[in-house]
């Protein structure tokens, strides 16, 4: 009764979001007040609708209604009341209700956060939402229905993957496309400027705020999706370049250039064409993600279950809303208009930002492509992989690095570039200074130790002198844009020095354990001390006992478990770490090597690696900080 | 002009996904081309599987096309091709069974079990041999011509439609 | 057909999804021989889980060629060698870096090509923005931030 209940929800679901994007489009057009100002509350029915719809297939799993095929298919009775509610999302069909979820609580959002702008501007946007929402129920409707029955219901589920019964993979997603989603805001209102022929800098300080908050919890998501990987997986990899994870990366790379070039189309009426460009990139690129994961056209390990019927609707949607959005560029994209500059100003230091930015975006997409086209083009069978992104990244990043303490230093329009590069250079030298004495001190990997210190200190310096120097102009005028500013290029500082850090000094060992058997690895000892079988909730697991130290001290024990899911397949490997602010240390369990109690370890020593995620959560931090900032408060009609 | 370049990119892209998307319905998307083909085989040197309905020797493949079957009982797929394997082997066509990471009793009990449609098996119980030909999973099948050079190579389990339009026209080639 | 594919594609899943470590304790010869090999190993694909190297894969093939990488490198083979060693049996697919020939010069060299045309793009913009009266002025000189 319930899932019928739930179906019926996602058809009126349907309807709404079918009305929500025609009838507000059609007021916008034709100037009929009435017709526009039914934006918000079908906006809100939406939401209501969509919302029923999630919440009865969650019962349905709370319930163990194995009757619903999904149910049945990603849970059992054994699975921890918290895995019950996150397997709704864990396959394809949930997780698209989850992606709908999330679009209608931002068209929600926009639709309450939203009474500064005119009625006109409004209707648009919401009803632009609105058809991507439609696109998406039809998509789940039609090919992805959660709610199928499976007659007779089996008495018992299969399981949800134990990969993902874990509480980083319960948020990940959820923030992944609470950012990835939310890129439809900046898209909604690029779509409606283009519609409306002009571009009002009122419309990008409102949008801003927007994709600030979409741009901070996309990268909150990869960071969670990051962090998840390294302490799941068992090796200690934190970034592999999967075609699943480029498809997130690239929205990033493309949605942080988007944050820079509205701010100078704010506050300089420069660029505007290439900030809606750069909003439609945006969410394109979120949406080819979706069209990437499920459509089977990459192999990946993370891929949902491929159906070429839905590659071959996503792929129709992408084109209708890519498509349709570039049409409408190459026809009304606005002339370029806004002050002007020198070749030397802030205004050219981030065109090059967000150039660099953009090439790397296009570097990704066409490392992720490239297999595919090489087999359609009967090139043969190419593979494409870390060496190549890794590599090709650095390369391109290398020159943003050394000029991000140029930018906010830098002033609009007209500057003096030799008198901020003497301001810098001491700080420059001193980078440069640490990093030839890190080149030679390395043990291994001698470029990686020093780019790690240049960067980490130059970015870190570079951004201090900028807070020096605005305390010294200003009497300490910093407002909440400086601060975010500030937090987000320090947290480029410390990602930068984390990543290359623990990519060139990581120490990791294989080693075949006996018990009471000692190890050394970098400075520390890893002393083994047998392995024990317990039992969880769902599971049995083989569980080692390692004890770490460094010198005399000892600093616990560690305990990585081998784990046999009681719905079968095959074992997994929990690994367990000592975390620190400069170090972890890390385990993973092998396999037995005897009978005797011997067992094969992994043992890692990897330095830094914590400000990866660090790194990553400042400058989510720094891009939330942002909309807090005065400017944002104004009456939407002022100027 | 500068307008239309990024619709243009867009289109191009939009094409590169839809052949991506017909390419991949239904095949495996992962199997990778052998680069044995039109090459010499690699040598058996190999361990023969002794059963009681066996009758030939690797020896006796010289100047014999034959079709080259890689299986092991722990091998789901296997039992899934076992049918058209069998009937290949019926029609008068010489398979071999190459019995990766097994142990000769589960291959033994295995083939007693479901039948055996090979003339011969050979085994490679810790998968050294097969990486000279290439070998990364099973089941896989190999088509070796009368002149001993690898014709074919199929990866993932047979169907009677690859044996009558894949197989069969290699074999009748070069008897 | 369609659930035999579907479940060779879910045993790859549960395989290739790192459930396993993927250990190998190796007594190596001198730890340069140990960084050697990891190096090599990170640039060769495994086959069977194609997203992950030999390094890191724990399918039982990616066991097989670490092995096989290490037999051949005490066999005094150079890297070059060893990697075509594979390339013979495995394709140019078996390298996790695309070798620099035929259409890979696409690959390598494309994202130089975006980067100059981008390049002129804004070049091109800076000076029509360059060229506008006032451009010399001070118009931002009120501007706080």
């Amino acid at each position: 009764m319930l899932p019928e209940l739930g179906q019926m929800a996602l058809l009126i679901a349907f309807v709404l979001s079918l009305l929500l994007g025609t009838l507000p489009l059609w007021g916008a057009q034709r100037g009929n007040v009435a017709l526009q100002l039914t934006a918000r509350p079908l906006s809100f029915a939406l939401l209501a609708a969509v919302t029923v719809s999630y919440i009865l297939l969650t019962m349905a799993f709370v319930q163990h209604d194995f009757s619903v095929a999904y149910v049945a298919k990603n849970s059992n009775t054994l699975l921890p009341v918290m895995y019950q509610v996150s397997a709704v999302w864990g396959a394809h069909e949930g997780s698209l209700l989850l992606w709908v979820l999330t679009l209608c609580v931002w068209i929600a959002a926009v639709a309450v956060f939203s009474k500064n702008l005119p009625d006109v501007v409004h209707a648009r946007v919401l009803a632009i939402m609105g058809l991507v929402a439609l696109g998406f129920l039809a998509f789940t409707v039609i090919t992805s229905n959660p709610f199928e029955r499976m007659l007779p219901a089996p008495l018992e589920g299969h399981d949800l993957n134990p990969l993902l019964q874990d509480p980083g993979l319960i948020f990940h997603p959820p923030l992944l496309y609470i950012g990835y989603v939310g890129f439809s805001v900046a898209f909604a209102f690029a779509i409606a400027a283009l519609i409306e022929g002009h571009i009002d800098t009122r419309w990008i300080r409102w949008a801003r705020p927007w994709t600030n908050v979409a741009w901070a919890f996309l990268t909150l998501g990869i960071a969670l999706g990051s962090f998840w990987a390294y302490y799941e997986l068992g090796w200690g990899g934190w970034w592999f370049w999967d075609p699943v994870e480029n498809a997130s990366f690239m929205p990033w790379l493309v949605g942080a250039a988007l944050l820079h070039s509205q701010a100078t189309t704010e506050k300089r009426g420069s660029f505007s064409s290439w900030t809606l460009l750069l909003a439609i990139a945006a969410f394109s690129l979120s949406l080819l993600g979706t069209f990437l994961v499920r459509s089977g056209v990459l192999t990946s390990v993370h891929a949902f279950a491929s159906d070429p019927e839905r590659g071959m609707f996503i792929l129709a949607f992408l084109c209708c809303v890519v498509g349709g959005s570039l049409v409408l560029f190459a026809l009304r994209a606005p002339k370029e208009a806004g002050k002007p500059f020198q070749w030397q100003s802030r205004e050219s230091l981030l065109l090059l930002n967000n150039l660099l930015l953009t090439a790397a975006a296009a570097m990704v997409l066409l490392g992720t492509l490239y297999p595919l086209l090489a087999d359609a083009l009967g090139l043969g069978k190419v593979s494409v992989g870390p060496p190549y992104f890794g590599k090709l990244f650095l390369i391109l990043m290398a020159p943003l690095v050394l000029l991000i303490p140029f930018g906010p230093l830098s002033r609009w329009q007209r500057e003096n570039l030799s008198d901020i590069a003497r301001w810098l250079a001491p700080w420059l030298a001193l980078a440069v200074l640490i990093a030839v004495i890190a080149y030679f001190r390395a043990p291994q990997h001698p470029l990686k130790s020093a780019m790690a210190w240049f960067s980490g200190i130059w970015l870190a310096l570079g951004t201090a002198r900028f807070v020096w120097h605005r305390f010294a102009q200003s009497q300490g005028r910093f407002t909440a844009e400086i601060i975010g500013m500030v937090t987000a290029h320090a947290g480029v500082a410390v990602f930068c020095f984390g990543a290359l850090m623990t990519e060139g000094l990581s120490v990791e060992k294989d080693v075949a354990a006996k018990p009471g058997q000692s190890f050394e690895v970098g400075d520390y000892r890893f002393t083994f001390l047998g392995v024990t079988e317990v039992a969880g909730a769902n599971f049995i697991a083989q569980r080692g006992d390692i004890q770490i130290g460094i010198g005399e001290r000892h600093l616990g024990i560690l305990h990585p478990e081998k784990r046999q899911y009681a719905s079968g397949g095959s074992s997994m490997t929990e690994a367990d770490m000592h975390g620190g602010l400069t170090r972890d240390l890390y385990v993973a369990l092998g396999e037995p090597t005897d009978n005797a109690g011997g067992w094969a370890l992994r043992l890692h020593v990897k330095p830094f690696v914590r400000w990866i995620w660090f790194g990553a959560i400042l400058m989510a931090l720094g891009s939330l900080i942002v909309i807090f900032d005065k400017r944002f408060k104004r009456k939407g009609h002022e100027a | 002009m500068s307008r239309l370049l990024p619709l243009l990119a867009f289109i191009a892209l939009a094409l590169l996904l839809f052949v991506g998307v017909r390419m991949n319905s239904g095949k495996d998307n992962s199997a990778i081309p052998s680069p044995l083909l039109g090459k010499a085989a690699p040598e058996l040197l190999l361990p023969e599987l002794v059963l009681p309905e066996s009758h030939l020797g690797i020896a006796d493949l010289k100047g014999k096309a034959y079709v080259l079957n890689v299986w092991g009982s722990w091998c789901v797929s296997c039992r899934v091709e076992h049918p058209v394997i069998t009937e290949l082997a019926q029609s008068g066509i010489m398979v071999v069974g190459y019995n990766y990471k097994d142990s000769p009793e589960d291959a033994a009990r295995w083939l007693a079990r479901y039948g055996n449609p090979f003339a011969l098996v050979v085994q490679d119980r810790d998968g050294q041999a097969a990486l000279d030909w290439g070998i990364y999973g099973a089941p896989e099948t190999f088509v070796i011509d009368a002149a001993g050079v690898v014709r074919f190579k199929h990866i993932g389990p047979l169907t009677p439609e690859i044996v009558q339009e894949k197989i069969l026209p290699v074999l009748q080639e070069a008897p | 057909m369609k659930n035999i594919f579907a479940a060779l594609l879910l045993l790859t899943g549960i395989l290739c999804s790192g459930t396993a470590a993927a250990l190998d304790p190796i007594d190596y010869h001198s730890p340069v021989e140990e960084q050697r090999f990891k190096a090599l190993a990170a640039e060769l694909r495994c086959v069977m889980c194609q997203n992950q190297s030999i390094a890191d894969s724990n399918a039982p093939i990616a066991h097989d060629l670490r092995m096989e990488v290490l037999r051949l490198m005490r066999e005094g083979r150079s890297d070059d060698e060893i990697k075509q060693y594979l390339v013979e049996r495995y394709t140019d697919f078996v390298l996790y870096e695309p070798p620099m020939r035929g259409g890979n010069w696409l690959l390598w060299m494309g994202p130089f090509v975006l980067l100059l045309i981008g390049g002129i793009a804004v070049t091109a913009v800076i000076r029509t923005k360059n060229k506008q009266p006032d451009a010399a002025g001070n118009g931002a000189a009120g501007e706080d931030w």
